[in-house]
């Protein structure tokens, strides 16, 4: 079988050209040669492939001129026609994870060719990238140089064969958001009485769903003065005004609102209903104050049991909303509650 | 403070000061009462709420009735 053709990206530091002083070296195509880490990867091909080109780039002449960089890149792999295209690993510098994620999904994008790349998590090109295009998880640093190129080099293979590519946790790429079906060998509940045994008896276990991490925070001082304090409503209940405005979604949402509820005593059906598409929203839709109760509050307010009811509530719908979303919504809208000078909150679920 | 229903899903993700609700479809309220009487019950989880919000805690704490 004919050896697979490689081309191989990569910047000006892993070309041994220079450090920071060339980052704005312009893109410069090498035929017939192997590189730098394009070393590392010949030697795990063996005689199934060869790179037949490298491509060197400076990460800031390629990020400063993203559009003919990628043209000038794309026109070069174009001419050698490899089977398929590697970058990086980029580890986690950053412009140069951008780079490879970047010129990796072009090539494949618009020359239909396979690509591999490779970097670290946390690098700023993997979010951007790794649905994108098939990107291996590395080390933080070139010290992770072997056990990169030991699992991008097979990947590279099998795309360049066009044998099909295994599980995420199989082949060692991020997770790309791609789901296969398949049957396991043991049922459910087989699995789950053995994830149980082992955790009762101490044991190791590999969870089948990992949960996302719910971080702690210490419990503010208690509010002094109740009846010269301004409180605040929010909800997850997904409360909005009659025809939902800003159109929150019923799932997943994408947003939160913020509503104006001066003069506002008591809402009716008339005028609220939830946007909420995880709960039967015929009680809320006939009285909104059950999920945000303003026509008690009001009342408090009247009596003086509170100073005030903030003018202003955030509303936003929980159902299937990503944990990393309402986060960043708590985060934009706590810091508008601390510039009005909110003192507490009330938070309604449903 | 947070108010809902399934508290242990209030403690999970880490709320400090929690107030059980009625019920999903209406935390601060109960169709099956009158309204003045679903009204009263909505004042009493809130109240119960002002008191949470009032109260120094050293942990998570479920205020219940």
């Amino acid at each position: 079988m004919a050896k697979i053709k490689v081309v191989h990206y990569i910047n000006q530091f892993f070309a041994q050209i220079g450090g920071e002083e060339k980052a704005d070296y312009p893109a410069e195509l090498r035929v017939g040669e192997t590189v730098g880490p394009g070393l590392a990867f010949a030697a795990n091909f063996k005689d199934e492939a060869e790179i037949i080109a490298t491509i060197v780039c400076g990460d800031s002449y390629f990020n400063e001129n993203l559009e003919k960089a990628k043209a000038d890149i794309l026109a070069m792999v174009k001419e050698q026609k490899p089977d398929v295209f590697i970058a990086g690993p980029a580890f986690n510098a950053g412009r140069y994870g951008v780079a490879c994620g970047t010129i990796a999904a072009a090539v494949q994008e618009e020359l239909g060719i396979p690509a591999v790349t490779g970097m670290y998590v946390e690098n700023p090109g993997a979010d951007m990238f790794k649905n994108h295009v098939y990107m291996i998880a590395t080390k933080n640093n070139a010290a992770g140089m072997r056990g990169a190129v030991a699992k991008m080099a097979p990947l590279a293979l099998k795309l360049g064969k066009g044998e099909p590519v295994g599980a995420s946790a199989e082949e060692g790429y991020m997770p790309n958001g791609i789901r296969v079906n398949f049957f396991e060998k043991k049922r459910g509940s087989a699995r789950a009485v053995d994830m149980l045994l082992k955790k009762l008896a101490g044991k190791p276990f590999e969870t089948e769903y990992p949960m996302p991490n719910f971080d702690r925070v210490a419990p503010n001082p208690a509010v002094k003065d109740l009846a010269h304090a301004k409180i605040a409503l929010v909800t997850s209940g997904g409360i909005v005004p009659k025809g939902n405005p800003d159109h929150i979604e019923s799932s997943s949402a994408s947003h939160y609102g913020e509503y104006d509820i001066t003069g506002v005593t008591d809402l009716t059906e008339d005028t609220y209903e939830t946007a909420h598409g995880g709960y039967d929203p015929v009680y809320a839709n006939q009285d909104a104050d059950r999920v945000l109760p303003i026509d008690v509050l009001r009342d408090m307010e009247k009596e003086g049991v509170i100073g005030e009811l903030h003018h202003l509530f955030y509303t936003t719908v929980g159902n299937g909303t990503a944990v990393a979303s309402a986060k960043a919504f708590a985060a934009e809208i706590g810091r508008k509650l601390k510039a009005d000078g909110v003192d507490a909150v009330i938070l309604t679920s449903t | 403070m947070h108010i809902c229903t399934v508290t242990p899903i209030s403690m999970t993700v880490g709320a400090n000061r929690i107030v059980p609700a009625i019920a999903i479809p209406h935390p601060l309220g109960n169709p099956a009462l009158k309204k003045d009487e679903e009204k009263a019950l909505r004042r009493k989880i809130v109240m119960k709420a002002l008191e949470a919000l009032t109260t120094e805690v050293d942990g998570q704490t479920i205020f219940e009735d």
